[in-house]
């Protein structure tokens, strides 16, 4: 093979490379623009603060040219309500799992609740939706934020579990022993100088975990269904953004805000990732 | 250079018959017995994987997190059996200084000097607690360095100066003995020289312990040396006179280069 | 000590309490199941394509969700490829280490942050009409566009797995053969993807545990008919479809095949991802 043969194939390649690259931009650019310009038109104070309108409402507002009345208000609490709830418990008993896991790498036991937490987070959400169902929402008799906390709670757990151990595990070993040989005992060492020695891990962990569940849809169907109001009963039907998006697509009537729900969510998720890596990055470099 | 033959400090540490092995069968450290004189400064020295740490390690009961290693013999601390004690108790009175600084990163300098109290729940006033914060950081001469900056958290000091925290950190504990695992080996020079005439200065105040590998340093700083080899304490003497005239070969052998 | 004590059993109970979780789910699906199961045996279930409500002749099988959710992933990830490794090989390789590089990260970061659902809207409102223009499909809905929007939607995952493997290739092997006169490209051949081929696999095999499990955007796309798919303008439906169209609605009889199905999905995806796990850490300790 030439020289010059060699060249071109290098350089194509190389172009190819950069062509697909830029290309996978591509997608994301089509959907926020998708997003953006069509959902700017319905945000307005009442976006936050009302719920969505009725189908019947929304019919006299089209047929009257006005943008509709109401907004998100109910998915937002229920968002807000359902991830709280689920946060509470994934939070400790993923750190407290987390500090198990990191302290005993070579446990068979431990092994297999590494293992485990891995099934559970390659789980598809629908089916944590079928558990949560059946451990919620059947003995309960009817659907629930306490449900649709349930299956958040689930979802939220393996990620809060990794990302405990792996920055657990990258402390220096000479911070325990510091501790240990000021006479420090297991438990002060444990709750006093790793945990939050590993704080900007377990924060940027848990906020990736809240932002991966904020846009679930497929396992609030099945346990929280939605709701027409604001509601704050946990153990009533209660509403989310994606679930009002769903029934948004689902109204012909109510198409109109789609976009704006998405834009909001999407705006939402993007924001809690951001944070999450400057976070990162900043206790990175210290 | 130490007052070589100035005998009779009465000993504080006594140990008896202490072997350490980290698996069945092998021992790091076999049988050693030895007197550790008060307030003096006892260096411990030999080739890599002699076995120095580790019996360092056993008189703070740090052996205690692992759970594969055994401990075996006694160590008397002032009379008392520190093996048959509660380890965190041990471990008040027995500080250790570790190779490489560790200050905690999340406190600040102050509270750092603190740690020990704080840990371990002791309640002090705020009067005492900034006593004990002078005390200690003049005590390793750090005082006039950061007293203006006591809230600031520790990673802009130099490597030699967070040493020294950790050492006002161990001191403020005011514990009885003082265990150094090699301190000044990941320091520059210049920061190698100020910790050992603080370890000269901290003498006067507690029992000072040093694994060191650098023969010189224990020859400049220390009163009495134990050389181990192989997991044996093979000498144990003035340190003057070990470097003049060791009895073992072994020691011999060390101190001119030929092993470790 | 006993605050000691208290405090490693919390340890533990919150361990266990893992573990519960998974006996928990095992136990549902497999009792939710039953009644489908009994009725049906197992086999008949997996390999039937019938999908009949009709009240005293139920006949319920997951033959055609199956393959529907074969068919949709395995195509899913073979668009994804094509695009997840040049931008791989973009991020590990060329531009290892530069701020483009952490541009394009980012935005495929991005890309992996948006909600099943918004993907499904992009798709339904957007990309269908695409797929009427191009003459691909009559209403757009169906397997082959399914499948592209869910090719990009694991192209993320795909992507930022496989460029680790990509920037773990240490950089003297790399000099060694440039110095002896190797293009990049042949670099990358003879030396890269040698190195990454198993990490990389792995990687597509995690992607498609991602594609199998995949719900809303599929849901809006494929089209929710009962029909065995057989050709990319087919309409049909995945297992997490079927489950999400029809749960709501569903008792008796029709609840349990659907449970069934999700215990089918369940098995599938967990192979999947142990096998992907698997290679992966066999290949990389580290990771």
């Amino acid at each position: 093979m030439t020289m010059t043969i060699k060249k071109i194939k290098d350089r194509a390649f190389f172009y190819g490379v950069c062509f697909f690259s830029f290309l996978t931009v591509v997608p994301l650019v089509a959907i926020i623009w998708e997003l953006v310009s069509k959902g700017y038109k319905q945000i307005n104070w009442s976006f936050f603060t009302e719920s969505a309108p009725s189908t019947f409402e929304a019919m006299l507002a089209k047929q009257s040219g006005d943008i509709l009345p109401g907004g998100i208000a109910n998915g937002i609490t229920g968002t807000l309500l359902m991830v709280c709830l689920a946060a509470i418990i994934a939070i400790p008993v993923g750190i407290f799992a987390g500090v198990y896991l990191a302290e005993k790498p070579k446990s068979k036991y431990a092994a297999v609740i590494r293992f485990i937490a891995d099934l559970l987070q390659g789980t598809p959400s629908i089916i944590i939706g079928i558990i949560a169902y059946a451990w919620v929402v059947k003995p309960l008799g009817s659907y629930s934020a306490l449900a649709g906390a349930t299956a958040l709670m689930i979802m939220m757990l393996p990620l809060i579990i990794r990302s405990t151990e792996e920055t657990l595990k990258m402390l220096p070993g000479s911070l325990k022993e510091a501790a240990a040989a000021l006479g420090a005992p297991y438990y002060t060492i444990v709750l006093r100088i790793l945990l939050p020695s590993a704080f900007g891990g377990l924060f940027t962990g848990t906020l990736l975990a809240v932002s991966r569940v904020t846009g679930e849809t497929a396992p609030l169907m099945l346990t929280a269904l939605g709701s027409t109001a604001i509601n704050w009963d946990v153990t009533a039907p209660t509403s989310a953004v994606p679930l009002l998006i769903w029934e948004f697509y689902n109204d012909p009537n109510l198409a109109d805000m789609i976009w704006s729900s998405s834009l909001f969510l999407m705006a939402l998720i993007l924001i809690l990732n951001l944070i999450a890596k400057q976070v990162a990055k900043k206790w990175r470099i210290q | 250079m130490e007052n070589p033959i100035i005998e009779t400090n009465t000993p504080i540490l006594r140990l008896n018959n202490v072997s350490v092995s980290y698996t069945p069968g092998k021992n790091a450290v076999n049988n050693v017995s030895v007197d550790i004189e008060e307030n003096r400064i006892t260096a411990i020295m030999g080739p890599s994987g002699c076995g120095k740490s580790t019996l360092l390690r056993a008189i703070n009961r740090m052996h205690d997190l692992y759970p594969n290693i055994k401990t075996t013999g006694e160590i008397y601390l002032r009379g008392e059996n520190i093996m048959e004690m509660d380890a965190m108790t041990v471990r008040r009175k027995a500080g250790m200084v570790f190779q490489r600084p560790n200050p905690f990163p999340t406190m600040s300098i102050a509270e750092n000097v603190l740690a020990g109290y704080k840990l371990n729940g002791l309640r002090l006033s705020r009067g005492e607690k900034d006593e004990i914060i002078e005390s200690s950081l003049r005590d390793v001469g750090l005082w006039d360095e950061v007293k203006d900056t006591l809230n600031k958290r520790g990673s802009f000091l130099s490597g030699g100066q967070q040493q020294r925290l950790c050492i006002a950190r161990a001191v403020a504990l005011k514990p009885e003995v003082l265990l150094m695992d090699e301190p000044t080996s990941a320091l520059d020079p210049i920061a190698t020289k100020r910790i050992e005439s603080l370890l000269l200065e901290l003498k006067k105040q507690f029992t000072i312990i040093i694994v060191t590998h650098n023969m010189s340093q224990a020859a400049r700083i220390s009163h009495k040396s134990m050389f181990m080899y192989l997991g044996e304490l093979v000498e144990y003497d003035y340190t003057k006179k070990m470097f003049t005239s060791p009895t073992d070969k072994r020691t011999e052998s060390y101190l001119s280069g030929k092993i470790g | 000590m006993t605050k000691n004590v208290l405090f490693k059993s919390l340890l533990f109970a919150a361990s266990f309490i893992v573990l519960l979780i998974c006996g928990g789910i095992v136990y549902a699906l497999v009792s939710g199941s039953w009644e489908a199961f009994s009725q049906f045996g197992v086999f008949q279930f997996i390999f039937s394509s019938d999908w009949d409500p009709t009240i005293g002749n139920e006949h319920y099988g997951a033959l055609s969700f199956i393959v529907g959710t074969l068919f949709t992933s395995f195509l899913a990830l073979a668009l994804c490829i094509p695009f997840s490794l040049p931008v791989s090989l973009f991020i590990g390789e060329y531009f290892k280490g530069k701020k483009i590089a952490n541009f394009i990260g980012s935005v495929i970061d991005l890309l992996a942050g948006i909600p099943s659902i918004v993907y499904g809207l992009w798709g339904f409102y957007t990309f269908r009409g695409l797929m009427v223009d191009l003459h691909l499909s009559s209403e757009g809905f169906g397997i082959l566009t399914s499948s592209v929007v869910l090719a990009i939607m694991i192209i993320p995952y795909a992507t930022s797995l496989s460029a680790e493997f990509f920037k773990m290739v240490p950089n003297d092997l790399k000099e060694g053969a440039f110095s002896l006169g190797a293009t990049q490209y042949d670099v990358i051949r003879k030396v890269s993807f040698p190195m990454t081929s198993s990490g990389v696999f792995a990687s597509y095999i995690l992607a498609l545990g991602r594609a199998l499990g995949e719900t809303m955007a599929v849901t809006m796309l494929i089209g929710n008919t009962n029909l065995l798919p057989t050709s990319l303008t087919d309409t049909g439906n995945t297992m997490a479809s079927i489950i999400a169209n029809q749960f709501g609605e569903a008792d008796g009889l029709k609840l349990s095949s659907l449970i069934a199905i999700g215990l089918l999905l369940f098995v599938i995806t967990a192979i999947i991802n142990l096998i992907g796990r698997f290679i992966m850490k066999k290949f990389a300790p580290t990771k």
